[in-house]
């Protein structure tokens, strides 16, 4: 989403097919899948706006294979991931592949991710399926497609649908391990979720009034199911290169390892991300000069995004109960002095950021999950690592590279050291401490 | 009373405590990837020899052993903290544990702040590295241990990963470098590894302590981590068993617990069988079998009986990476001897020994050419005076024709390498190599056939009629342990395992090397050849993953032999060279090893000489200690660029201050703008010295990423040397984006480029004491620019004026722009000499900091060697304008790649060769568009690979199979 200076990407497009008005009608577009319940929503506000969409959830060796065969090797593995699912599904004979189109991020920035869509039109051509048009999903107006527009009112839609799916994955991270009724948090995700769509459907439920309304009603639901505060779970946070992150599918199911390891676990959402990927273009204005209107326009964005933050963290406050969503400009506070805000490609300083948030709200130890060889986490994941520790040295956090060789049983055996050491801090010092405000100026948007 | 089992990678250990913490029994077993049946069998044992141990409390630890416990509900403890939990007991002032198992290496920091450090997906210098090599060197690692003390000189040995070291080695052993001096590297190596890969800056200091099989039975390896570290450390009783003592310690800590009775009934009802991912098998049964033997037997060359036969013959030698091979082929081409033979090291004997028997045993046959190609060419064609050499990928292509004459498709799997080539209208199109990390597929079966205590064939005929195949996927041989050690975890047996292995070196050979994405893409005719497809279960996965038969001819290990015999046969000049048997009686072969010293490199060189004053000197990267006459007249752009670097050393009178910039990344193009900069505002800019592998160890510790690309690893070091020089002040800024040359979309710098200073801010204590300078600029926006770095270098320097900078900004603009305005005025005479003297030209394409010797390892001279002109990417890339990719072209460096690659297509005498560092993710792109657009143009693409190593052999063949591939283009334009 932060493309800028460029002033010609359209030139690489001559002969990409694109997806038409009329295609709209009757092409199923297929969509990669990163977070179920996230999706389930953001897909439903696609289909209310006419679009044929549907959520890939094919998964095993074959995606892998998949992948492997159609994409440069050394290329991140979420690119292998992301494509390798879609040339699957459409290997599987499943959908009618005149009638089919893809959908994938572009953000833009200076990090291999950028080129995920031209990958995916490679492994195409090389599949011998370059008929597919693939639309890129992209703030920035990278590329255009007739048939597919980010009117203001959806990209509006699609951050409510957004802010929703945040505030179900935090608030059922928080009730999962305690319910005394096994099962009981991902089925009232599952109801809200299901609830939502019908709102949806109905035109309902975007507004900041109706947000702050519903969120109301979830976290009251969520407060209302029974729980047993006594058991003692370790409290890890996930942090990481954002599709290995949040999909399991990447990520070898790590939550649920997590869970079966008796952990509560927090992941930081969605939210800050896009308000980070929109904070970096004010930044980059701030550091090296540009367009006054242009940073108007993102601060106007910026400002939508902060208000639908506050009210989820407002509602959660609320109740008292739960762990609210860090501030976005509270993360900003926290990064000042370690890494500067220019930090931008990838997850730039936010992934660092996260991690001192999870310290600072007790959940020092952390999951670092990161595609092998990812550039960015060179810098801000294991780059950071020893500044952090010098910092907090309660925290507890080990980086794990995922990649289509790297096995489970390494994986969970690395996984598994960190949470002894976590179960030994728990016995001495509870839980890590709040860490000490340092003190600093704070830095404001 | 309290049982301790730990399950290895490759053996069970395990200890009986008392009550008062005593060990009362203790035992240690190598399990063979049995790991169910032998823990079975272990226990029963103990439960038969030790009173009272059935109602014991039983506990697991060991990496093998998760999957066991976790699914038997018997108390398990991470392994590392076992080791923490037993140390703690046992040796409470203990500062740091070092701890090297089969496959895993750690360190456990317990002073201060509790640290443990494992090995991560690069598992190179642990039990398993030391087991691979001492195969390699054809000795037990108990030898390895024993030749250690007897070092003279340490080599420098890659240690990032099993297969990097293994490409140090082999030349070291095919140039006869003595064994004693290869085996004290391989420690010295593993030392290396573990204190850059693990360690990572935190010091080891106070009380060390080893543990671990490798460190328990290898005196020499705990020597070199004492000299390394400079320390004295203790391996303590019982340093075997550390592992199952934690356990045994930490039994009772989980909530799941049992009884070594109970465990062990759970255990033996353990059963797991077909729970892996598994392929199609190989061969369904004794008739599909048949058919497939029956239909390659039919591909073969002529035996005829040399007792039988008088006249002339050729000889080919192969002297490859694992193996030697020579072939004596008569004049219709058939074969009257053949050898095939582990090289153990060295070559030499074996030849000698085959030429004395030839010679010996057949008067009558007289040998009138001979040739030798591989990987100890040079050693063997210098020991006894053969006519020709040749590069190993044309010895090939001559072999396959004879087999297949419209062959277009070849590929050769050796022991450590894989090779194909394409072929169109009767040359070589183009070559794959594997590149270091995905090398090593044909003697990885080996090793593994041997840690199953079976011979490769042996091993792989087990898998021939496996039923569920484990499916490994493609991968570089380090993963593939883990791997496997999962599939065994999940119950695979041995055929399985077998058959999974051979299909994961297919795959690694086509998705990894190749990159093929389906059958037709390799080519109509193909021909398959190299050890590897003698095995049957190799060859069959291959035939199944590429849908189409394939020629094997039956020859398949000696090809490279039989096509240097036919190339002996061809440039016949009717008379041979080669040693007779008179001059064989008299032979004599001395090593002698000594560092060079007519450069800063200081190669160590091995010395061989021969009777009547033949030499062959290796270890040298570069021509000059074997250059008869002096220096050959040479272009080269690299050199030229680096001089340049070398002339911005001006200083001010009186500077303001001394500001270090560090000499690496985008410094290499960043240094006139900076320099004039600076200079111009009254500073002096002290610029770091010249990267040597010494600096480079120096700033190796405050790494914190091991599998970030070389050029950045350097970085730290020459932050370390500014520190040591003693500037004011240490100016390394961010930098999103580069300069906008308007060749691409966007002008971005890579994100390691962008910023590698925020890394070096956080890991590099010593910056603490000093002005560190690693802000946000954009020099993109020449406009904009002078009133941000005023704003910047305020908050630094006191006194700076706002015009002064202006100026000073100008002035750093221009110098930028002579700077490029040289380079490609330069490119432009030495394209023009070339010309005239009709040389090729290599535009040698990479990065800027490519230019750095100690990155590119002079590659650039060794072009020059070949006899071509080397040009830089940057000054051919301004003559294209802005076209149309199929990537997001959104990186400076990166746009000049396309471009050039672009431009060299309609210049008939120019090739591209890519200097690509291992760990680039942006290059994962850029390589693949950059051969598109060449082959679009009819262009051969070659891509290097670099890293640490020093090895130049393979570059040399990917540079010769070049060369020669254009010199067969040529001719076919000519004809």
């Amino acid at each position: 989403m932060s493309c800028e200076n460029c002033k010609s990407c359209e030139m690489n497009q001559e002969t990409r097919i694109e997806f038409t008005k009329e295609m709209k009608k009757d092409y199923t577009i297929l969509v990669p899948n990163m977070l179920s319940n996230h999706f389930k929503l953001l897909l439903k506000v696609f289909a209310n706006e006419g679009y044929n969409v549907e959520l890939l959830t094919n998964e095993g060796r074959s995606v892998v294979e998949c992948g492997l065969k159609y994409v440069h090797n050394d290329t991140c593995y979420p690119a292998l991931l992301v494509i390798g699912q879609m040339i699957d599904a459409l290997q599987s004979g499943k959908y009618d592949l005149n009638k089919v189109a893809l959908i994938i991020s572009q953000t833009g920035g200076g990090c291999r991710a950028s080129n995920y869509i031209h990958l995916l039109r490679k492994a195409l051509k090389k599949a011998g399926l370059s008929q597919i048009p693939v639309i890129s999903l992209n703030l920035s107006g990278l590329e255009k497609n007739s048939g597919f527009k980010l009117t203001l009112g959806l990209i509006r839609r699609l951050i409510a649908a957004m802010a929703y799916g945040d505030i179900l994955m935090l608030l059922a991270n928080q009730v999962r391990p305690y319910e005394t009724v096994k099962g009981a948090a991902d089925a009232l995700v599952d109801r809200w979720a299901d609830q939502l769509v019908a709102e949806f459907d109905a035109g309902k439920g975007f507004a900041k009034g109706a947000l702050r309304s519903y969120m109301q009603q979830i976290v009251a639901d969520f407060a209302a199911i029974p729980v047993d505060r006594s058991r003692k779970c370790v409290k890890v946070g996930i942090v990481g290169e954002i599709y290995v992150k949040f999909s399991s599918l990447a990520n070898n199911h790590l939550e649920e390892f997590l869970a079966s390891e008796g952990c509560e676990v927090n992941v930081p959402g969605l939210m800050s991300f896009i308000l980070f990927k929109v904070d970096n273009r004010m930044e980059d204005i701030k550091l090296y000069g540009g367009s006054k209107a242009k940073f108007a326009v993102c601060k106007v964005l910026y400002n939508y995004l902060a208000g639908i933050e506050e009210i989820m963290i407002d509602v959660v406050r609320e109740v008292g109960r739960f762990n609210p969503p860090t501030a976005y400009s509270h993360l900003r506070e926290l990064i000042y002095g370690i890494e500067g805000y220019g930090c931008k490609m990838g997850e730039g300083w936010l992934l660092t950021a996260e991690m001192l948030e999870l310290i600072e709200n007790g959940y020092g130890n952390i999951v670092c999950a990161q595609p092998f060889g990812c550039l960015p986490n060179h810098i801000v994941g294991k780059g950071m690592i020893r500044r952090l520790r010098e910092l907090h040295p309660e925290s507890n956090i080990v980086p794990i590279d995922y990649d289509p060789g790297a096995t489970r049983v390494n994986q969970e055996n690395r996984i598994k050291l960190m949470l002894s050491v976590a179960r030994e801090n728990m016995g001495t010092a509870a839980a890590p401490e709040k860490a000490a405000e340092p003190a600093r100026e704070p830095a404001t948007v | 009373m309290r049982i301790g089992l730990d399950v290895g990678s490759t053996t069970l250990k395990c200890v009986v405590l008392d009550d008062a913490n005593n060990i009362i029994y203790k035992t240690y077993k190598r399990h063979f990837a049995q790991i169910t049946e032998t823990t079975v069998e272990l226990l029963r044992t103990l439960r038969d020899e030790v009173p009272g141990a059935a109602d014991a409390l039983l506990s697991v630890s060991g990496s093998a052993g998760m999957g066991m416990a976790e699914a038997s509900g018997i108390g398990f403890v991470q392994e590392v903290y076992a080791t923490r939990l037993a140390v703690k007991r046992l040796i409470p002032d203990t500062d740091v544990v070092i701890e090297l198992g089969g496959e895993d290496a750690k360190i456990l920091y317990l002073d201060g702040t509790m640290e443990v450090r494992m090995n991560g997906s690069c598992a190179g210098g642990t039990g398993a590295f030391i087991d691979q090599m001492a195969t390699l060197l054809a000795i037990t690692p108990d030898e390895l241990n024993e030749l250690s003390h007897g070092c003279e000189k340490i080599y420098t040995i890659a240690s990032r990963c099993g297969v990097f070291a293994k490409s140090d080695i082999q030349p070291l052993i095919n140039q006869g470098a003595r064994k004693e001096d290869i085996s004290a590297s391989i420690f010295n190596a593993v030392v290396n590894q573990t204190i850059a890969g693990l360690a990572q800056g935190r010091p080891i200091s106070g009380k060390v302590v080893y543990l671990g099989g490798p460190l328990t039975f290898m005196d020499g390896l705990r020597a070199a981590f004492d000299k390394s570290l400079n320390l004295t450390g203790t391996c303590p009783d019982n340093s075997l068993y550390f592992v199952a003592m934690g356990a045994a310690f930490g039994a009772d800590i989980g909530s799941t617990q049992a009884t070594l009775a109970e465990g062990l009934e759970r255990i033996a009802n353990y059963h797991t069988e077909g729970r892996y991912l598994s392929c199609p098998p190989l061969f369904r049964e004794q008739a599909e079998y048949d058919e497939f033997a029956a239909r390659h037997a039919a591909d073969k060359v002529e035996y005829a009986s040399p007792e039988a036969y008088e006249g002339n013959a050729y000889i080919g030698i192969d002297a490859g990476s694992t193996t030697v091979k020579a072939v004596v082929m008569s004049e219709n081409r058939d074969i009257l001897l053949s050898l095939y033979r582990p090289n153990s090291g060295n070559p030499v004997p074996i030849i000698r020994e085959f030429l004395t028997d030839f010679y010996a045993k057949y008067p009558k046959i007289k040998v009138v050419s001979s040739a030798v190609t591989g990987y100890g060419e040079e050693i063997v064609k210098n020991a006894f005076a053969a006519d020709f050499g040749l590069v190993e990928t044309m010895a090939h292509f001559f072999a396959a024709k004879q087999f297949m004459p419209d062959v277009d498709f070849i590929i050769d799997i050796g022991g450590q390498d894989i090779k194909c080539f394409k072929i169109r209208n009767g040359a070589i199109d183009n070559i794959f190599l594997n590149e270091a990390c995905s090398s090593g597929c044909g003697s990885f079966l080996q090793t593994f056939a041997g840690a199953l205590g079976q011979d490769i064939a042996d091993f792989a005929k087990e898998g021939l009629f496996a039923k569920a195949p484990v499916d490994l996927g493609s991968r570089c041989t380090v993963f593939m342990n883990s791997s496997v050690k999962q599939a065994q975890k999940d119950g695979a047996t041995v055929d399985n395992i077998s058959a999974g292995l051979s299909i994961s070196v297919v795959k690694n050979a086509l998705y990894k090397v190749i990159r093929a994405a389906n059958a037709d893409s390799l080519g109509q005719h193909i021909v398959v050849q190299g050890g590897t497809f003698l095995n049957d279960a190799v060859l069959r996965a291959f035939e199944q993953e590429i849908g189409r038969n394939v020629v094997r001819p039956n020859i398949a290990g000696l090809m490279g032999a039989y096509g240097a015999a036919i190339y002996a046969k061809d440039c016949s000049r009717g008379e041979s060279t080669l040693l007779d048997a008179d001059k064989l009686k008299n032979f004599k072969h001395d090593v002698k090893v000594t560092t060079c010293g007519l450069c800063e490199n200081h190669c160590r060189l091995t010395i061989n000489t021969f009777d009547g004053g033949r030499k062959f000197i290796g270890g040298n990267r570069c021509e000059r200690p074997t250059a008869k006459g002096g220096h050959a007249e040479h272009y080269d752009l690299y050199e030229y660029k680096l001089e340049l670097l070398g002339g911005y050393n001006t200083k001010p009178d009186k500077p303001r201050a001394r500001i270090g910039l560090p000499m690496g990344l985008n410094m290499y193009e960043m240094l006139p703008f900076w320099h004039a900069f600076f200079t111009k505002l009254g500073f002096e800019l002290v610029v770091s010295p010249r990267s040597d592998r010494k600096l480079y160890i120096r700033g190796q510790q405050t790494i914190p990423s091991d599998t970030v690309c070389f050029p950045a690893k350097l970085l730290h070091s020459h932050i370390e040397a500014l520190l040591d020089e003693g500037v004011d002040a240490i100016f390394y800024p961010c930098m999103t984006y580069n300069f906008d040359e308007h060749l691409g979309d966007n002008h971005y710098n890579c994100p390691v480029v962008a910023y590698y200073p925020e890394v070096i801010g956080a890991n590099v204590p010593g910056l603490r004491n000093i002005k560190f300078i690693n802000d946000y600029i954009g020099v993109h926006r020449p406009k904009d620019f002078p009133g941000k770095i005023y704003g910047i270098l305020s908050k630094y320097f006191d006194g700076l004026d706002k015009q002064q900078v202006k100026e000073a900004c100008d002035a750093a603009y221009a110098e930028r722009d002579a700077f490029l305005a040289k380079v490609r005025a330069k490119g432009e005479e030495y394209i023009k000499i070339a010309r005239e003297k009709k040389m090729p030209i290599i535009v040698l394409s990479g990065r800027p900091y490519h230019v750095d010797p100690e990155i590119n390892h002079g590659i650039d001279r060794l072009i020059c060697e070949c006899g071509a002109v080397v040009v830089t990417e940057d000054a051919v890339s301004h003559h294209v304008e802005k076209f149309k990719v199929h990537v997001l072209n959104q990186w400076t460096y990166h746009s000049r790649l396309y471009a050039a690659a672009k431009y060299i297509g309609s210049q008939p005498d120019m090739n591209l060769v890519q200097l690509v560092s291992f760990g680039c993710g942006v290059d994962a792109i850029t390589t693949d568009e950059v051969r598109e657009i060449l082959e679009g143009e009819g262009k051969i693409y070659t891509q290097i690979k670099i890293d640490e190593i020093t090895n130049l052999g393979a570059v040399k063949i990917r540079l010769r199979s070049l060369f020669a591939a254009c010199e067969a283009k040529e001719r076919e334009a000519r004809a």
